[in-house]
């Protein structure tokens, strides 16, 4: 391999999930962030042992589907090692699952950091506070590396791996930790808290309040002031959780895999993202591919037999043994044999060259063929996790 | 035109409150960057109320929105409720009443899912159709079956096809004067790929509220994802749709 990088490279996802305590999977939506961050997560419980925790972050339950389980909420559920075993391997260690439930992530949130059961309880009850939490968009994006760093201080997982929430841009969640503290430091929050704490305004807030007042009515104003001034209380124990949170995500223990189909906005995405993690000084493990076709769809040799086929359907049929089926019949698939296989290899030759863009800068560059089945239970997550597991197949060979 | 909050906050509080001095000052315009950030739902109902708005004023005949991913779009079109819901009075609650009269007339405003038809993507699209009941007032208007395989063989030609793929490969080595392997084994990844989907398509079709339309775009076997790919997905939903 061309590029292959000296000494320090991680060489293959094996070392590099050996090596690391949290692995975030990441990439845009539809690309198989959850199947590969499950498989990754099974094959180091197989490979490397200890206890290793795939924690899946989206709103939509799609884990718990590749993994077979019903349903596992906030807690976290160990995959029986009896489903290792009907899928034929005797693991080394344990896999444990998790799904983030928002709600009750922000839920104990506030009962860590409440000052009291009072305030706790006002905090929970507080209509905002659950439209917040339950409801609006951003707030998935700091919980889960929130809940990311809760585990992970806890010291109980050998492993994590994160597969991250579909974000409209790919940074968000980066970002969320460091917004969150900006949040709760703003100037804005001081000044709707303003009439809750005094009557007289300020000359400074005034004419925001005017303005504020008729965009959302002075009762929202008030709930919105009686929810900042509670979540105050907390304040200090915010701030320095998401900075610790952003700190996690720096740490020489965290690494990103970038995962992505070989298709243009998928690539593009992705491409973004490794430009985003390099200049935020964060660690890019691997980029996994995936779904892609076979590289034989490229053989030069096959491509002349592929438009003999369709050229010469007809004779071919011609010569071919008669109990095969009647001539105009045989002549359909053969015209269609090839005609599929130019088609396909129209497809394969966008993918290669995709794949030259992406496989440009990262150390580790992994590709998970096509599966010819679902991704449905252990025994293919783990098949899909052999695609990816070893040295990777130098680029084009 | 492409969505951008800040962008919209400035327009909303220019057209729909009528404070264009106000949105142009900075200082005050980057406080309600924060109101948008603070109040919660005032940055979906501020993406929702663009587009909305542009319906209103009747400034085109269709209005198409590329909306956010699949586990966020009930979120945005709920958030004319919610607002609802939490704000009592005041300019915001005002503008979600005729919100929801638009979001809410299946005549003006409809949902299209689009979906792979891969077993996650299916999951999901059904998942969203009973999140939409539930939590939004907006009508289902269709559900698309994106990058369907052809199916390859008709009646009769898988047999042939694998007679050819195991008993007859030499003889047809021979007679097209090359190896044939690969191309064969193209056909069978083909066609593998399209059964697994097909189970995944057909559960779609079954599961989906009696009535609603399911349209098949197909897989384009082309290079690049340029203006000649959106004018053929373009034909082919026109043939689906019958015009």
């Amino acid at each position: 391999m061309a590029n292959r990088k000296p000494a320090g490279s991680t060489g293959s996802i094996e070392q590099l999930l050996a090596a690391k305590e949290i692995v975030i999977h990441c990439g845009s939506g539809g690309v198989g962030k959850t199947t590969t961050a499950a498989a990754a997560a099974a094959m180091a419980a197989v490979h490397h042992g200890g206890k290793v925790l795939v924690l899946t972050v989206d709103p939509a339950r799609r884990l718990a589907n590749a993994l077979g389980l019903e349903a596992f909420g906030n807690v976290e559920t160990q995959v029986p090692r009896a489903a290792f075993m009907e899928a034929g391997v005797e693991p080394r260690g344990e896999l444990w699952a998790a799904m983030l439930d928002t709600k009750q992530s922000w839920d104990d949130l506030v009962r860590r950091h409440a000052p009291d059961p009072t305030t706790r309880d006002a905090i929970l009850a507080n209509p905002l506070y659950k439209n917040i939490t339950g409801r609006f968009v951003q707030s998935h994006d700091y919980i889960a590396m929130e809940r990311l760093y809760e585990i992970h201080a806890s010291g109980t997982y050998d492993l994590i791996v994160v597969d991250t929430p579909p974000t409209r841009n790919a940074i968000d969640f980066l970002e969320a930790p460091e917004r969150m503290a900006d949040f709760f430091s703003s100037r804005l929050l001081r000044w709707l808290t303003v009439p809750a704490r005094s009557r007289v305004l300020s000359m400074a807030s005034k004419p925001f309040y005017s303005v504020a007042d008729r965009i959302l009515g002075s009762k929202f104003l008030e709930d919105i002031a009686e929810f900042f001034l509670l979540f105050q209380t907390m304040y200090a124990g915010f701030v320095d959780r998401a900075a610790a949170v952003t700190r996690t995500l720096a740490d020489k223990r965290t690494t990103f895999v970038v995962v992505s189909t070989l298709e243009s906005a998928p690539v593009r995405e992705a491409e973004f993202f490794i430009d985003a993690l390099h200049e935020r000084g964060l660690h890019l493990g691997a980029v996994v591919l995936n779904k892609v076709l076979p590289t034989w769809f490229l053989d030069k040799g096959s491509t002349g037999a592929a438009k003999e086929l369709c050229a010469r359907a007809d004779q071919l049929a011609a010569e071919l043994p008669s109990t095969l089926g009647p001539p105009e019949q045989v002549a359909r698939v053969l015209h269609e044999v090839g005609e599929s296989f130019l088609n396909f290899q129209v497809v394969a030759k966008r993918e290669a060259e995709m794949r030259a863009e992406l496989s440009a800068a990262p150390d580790v560059v992994a590709s998970v063929p096509y599966f010819d089945r679902d991704i449905t239970d252990l025994a293919s997550l783990l098949e899909l996790g052999q695609q990816f597991w070893g040295v990777p197949s130098a680029t084009g060979s | 035109m492409s969505m951008d909050t800040e962008e919209s906050l400035k327009e909303y509080l220019s057209l729909q409150l009528k404070i264009p001095v106000l949105a142009r000052i900075g200082p005050l315009a980057r406080t309600f960057d924060f109101v948008a950030n603070a109040a919660p739902g005032v940055k979906e109902i501020l993406t929702i109320g663009k587009f909305l708005w542009e319906v209103r004023q009747k400034s085109y005949d269709l209005v198409v929105v590329d909306a956010v991913a699949t586990g966020h779009i009930t979120g945005q079109l709920a958030a004319p409720q919610a607002i609802q819901e939490l704000v009592q009075v005041g300019l915001v609650r005002d503008q979600t009443g005729w919100m929801l009269d638009l979001l809410g007339d299946p005549a003006q405003t409809g949902v299209v899912i689009v979906a792979a038809p891969e077993e996650m993507p299916v999951n999901e699209t059904l998942e969203l159709v009973d999140k939409l009941a539930a939590d939004t007032v907006v009508d289902l208007a269709a559900v698309v079956a994106n990058r369907v395989l052809p199916e390859l063989f008709g009646r009769g030609e898988e047999a042939v096809f694998d007679q050819l793929a195991t008993d007859d490969e030499q003889v047809l080595s021979h007679a097209v004067g090359a190896p044939v392997r690969t191309i064969l084994d193209g056909a069978q990844l083909a066609v593998t790929l399209r059964r697994t989907r097909s189970v995944h398509l057909a559960r779609l079709r079954e599961e989906l509220p009696d009535g609603t339309p399911l349209l098949y775009v197909p897989y384009l076997f082309q290079r690049s994802h340029g203006a000649r790919a959106t004018h053929q997905v373009a034909a082919h939903l026109g043939e689906e749709l019958g015009f």
